[in-house]
């Protein structure tokens, strides 16, 4: 079973939340896939035992045999090439690099256009106890997090039977989210009940929506006298899984990276039964 | 006419929630002769808060997507074993392109022997230029899942540039979006300074050292706020100690107050809204505009 925590809002308690889950869960694989602002061994405090430089193949041009005819660059479609030809230089920009493979394939000159293995973050490896804990971390500067994000889910969600993963999503709707949400089996959407908070969590329902995954809603930052998720909630037949009250102890405890488990020990039984419920497939 | 020359203000986070829309919000209320732009384009709030009008809104289009032609398809698996994203699912005999993996890149065109894969173009958001009470105002909307989204963050920059020169207008105000990723890079490229909202927080702390390393990286100027600075003291004093050692000036300490929560919910502007606010965010404003004063 595999569980993706998304939110669309930013700080609504994604992080919060997946590692309360995974502290309540017994054994599980944790994945911080917020790889740009990766803050889950924050609450977590694994024994990070190893870390893993994470690399994605770019070209790089042989000078000697490249004729510089362009075909590399015009094929491109991130722009990631320059041909000069006057100047006798092909210029790769790796940045814009997706690994596609295309400049390769239209090169007319067997070996002008080789791969190399550029470092784009690291990914550590631990465990706290009984959870198994993986987080990948951007290199800064680095504008693409989704090949991490792949590289992180195909490596290490081996699918074995029966086995709880939890995935700690990045915020927003774009890219990075929906490498994360693809693999997972139930998506749980944390919000909060403001208007910013309803904004971000209709637009993440209609991306769930569209990828045709199961989801549930998780109102943090909870008052019961802001109804707007749940007017929403109702009118889009979601159902609310769980309620986490607005204290200033909970944010207190948050800012000292505290999990909420520890602040509040009953959440366990009812954060165990949410998980219960959705494998059972019963939400 | 001659050309004014424009500057950049952007509001960033690293950490999503910290406060980027709220301060952004205030700044708009106090800074005059702005062009207000949001450039968080896959969770924009701003204009929750600025209530456009005469909304004009254009198709934005991002990279093509692969379409299979399944009667000239063979099923000879050339596209399929060839797509680094995985994007060619196989149904029996059928061939098919998933639009969220698809990147767009072309390869399984070209490498079809017969032919049978065309691009199609796709639609990835919608950009619209606005009036607001507080100035002329840009901003987007990403389809949800779309990619690019760094391009359609360069477009309502590109598009609040022409505006501003249009009114002769010098200065951008810009929400920008969280993370270090690419809508990140795409929005404080070029600025004259980046403002980062922080919180007091091991996780506001961790991802303010992540996206201040970005703006160094990039050389671009930047000053903290650390927003609800009083939820914890010891965390606000690590936060200033990081910011003094990096030589980063601190421009506003913003208490934590129930009051912008419900600023939000009544969609007014914190500025207007919190009195108690009043003074730090004028602080803000002067060492602002100090500072703009000398780029």
């Amino acid at each position: 079973m595999i569980i993706a925590v998304a939110s669309g809002k930013g700080g609504t308690g994604k992080t919060l939340v997946t590692t309360a889950l995974a502290l309540s869960a017994g054994e599980c694989t944790y994945i911080d896939l917020d790889v740009e602002e990766p803050n889950g061994a924050i609450f977590l405090k694994p024994d990070i035992r190893e870390e893993i430089a994470y690399t994605v193949p770019v070209p790089v041009i042989d000078k000697d045999k490249c004729t510089f005819c362009g075909a590399c660059a015009r094929a491109c479609v991130y722009h990631a090439l320059v041909v000069i030809p006057i100047s006798r230089s092909t210029v790769v920009f790796p940045e814009l690099c997706h690994s596609c493979g295309v400049c390769g394939f239209v090169c007319p000159v067997e070996g002008a256009v080789r791969e190399t293995h550029r470092e784009i973050g690291k990914i550590r490896k631990g465990n706290r106890g009984s959870i198994q804990f993986i987080e990948g971390r951007l290199n800064i500067g680095q504008p693409s997090a989704v090949p991490l994000i792949s590289g992180i889910t195909s490596n290490y969600i081996t699918g074995e039977n029966g086995r709880l993963y939890l995935l700690d999503s990045s915020p927003g709707t774009a890219c990075p989210v929906v490498e994360t949400l693809k693999n997972s089996d139930y998506v749980l959407l944390v919000t909060e009940p403001t208007p910013f908070g309803l904004n971000d969590l209709e637009l993440a329902v209609e991306l769930v929506r569209d990828m045709g995954k199961k989801a549930g809603i998780i109102i943090n930052k909870d008052d019961e006298r802001q109804t707007l998720i749940d007017d929403f909630c109702r009118r889009v037949q979601l159902p609310i899984l769980l309620r986490i009250p607005y204290s200033l102890e909970i944010q207190e405890a948050y800012s000292r990276g505290i999990p909420l488990t520890e602040v509040r020990p009953v959440m366990k039984t009812q954060l165990k039964d949410l998980m219960g419920r959705i494998t059972d497939g019963r939400w | 006419m001659e050309m004014k020359d424009i500057k950049e203000i952007v509001v960033i986070s690293g950490k999503g929630g910290a406060g980027k829309t709220t301060i952004t919000a205030s700044l708009a209320d106090m800074i005059p002769g702005k062009i207000i732009v949001d450039a968080d384009v896959d969770a924009a709030d701003l204009y929750i808060l600025l209530k456009p009008e005469k909304i004009r809104g254009t198709t934005f289009t991002g990279k093509g997507v692969a379409v299979i032609d399944n009667e000239r398809c063979i099923s000879c698996r050339r596209c399929l074993e060839m797509c680094r994203f995985h994007a060619i699912v196989v149904n029996g005999e059928k061939y098919r392109v998933d639009e969220f993996s698809c990147e767009g890149c072309t390869l399984c065109r070209l490498a079809c022997p017969v032919n049978a894969i065309t691009m199609k173009e796709r639609i990835i958001g919608e950009w619209y230029t606005s009036v607001t009470e507080w100035g002329d105002f840009v901003y987007a909307r990403l389809k949800p899942g779309a990619e690019n989204s760094g391009s359609l963050v360069a477009m309502v920059k590109r598009q609040a540039k022409l505006r501003a020169q249009e009114k002769n207008i010098d200065l951008l105000l810009i929400d920008g979006p969280p993370g270090i990723g690419c809508p990140v890079i795409s929005a404080i490229s070029g600025v004259n300074l980046a403002i980062i909202v922080t919180e007091p927080t091991y996780s506001g702390i961790s991802d303010l050292e992540r996206v201040f390393q970005l703006t160094t990286h990039f050389k671009i100027k930047s000053g903290i706020v650390i927003n609800r600075f009083d939820i914890n003291l010891e965390n606000t004093k690590e936060i200033e100690d990081f910011a003094r050692q990096n030589r980063a000036p601190v421009y506003a300490k913003i208490p934590h107050s129930d009051c912008i929560r419900e600023a939000i919910s009544q969609r007014d502007l914190p500025s207007r809204h919190c009195r108690q606010l009043a003074e730090p965010l004028v602080d803000l404003y002067e060492k602002i505009k100090t500072e703009l004063e000398g780029i």
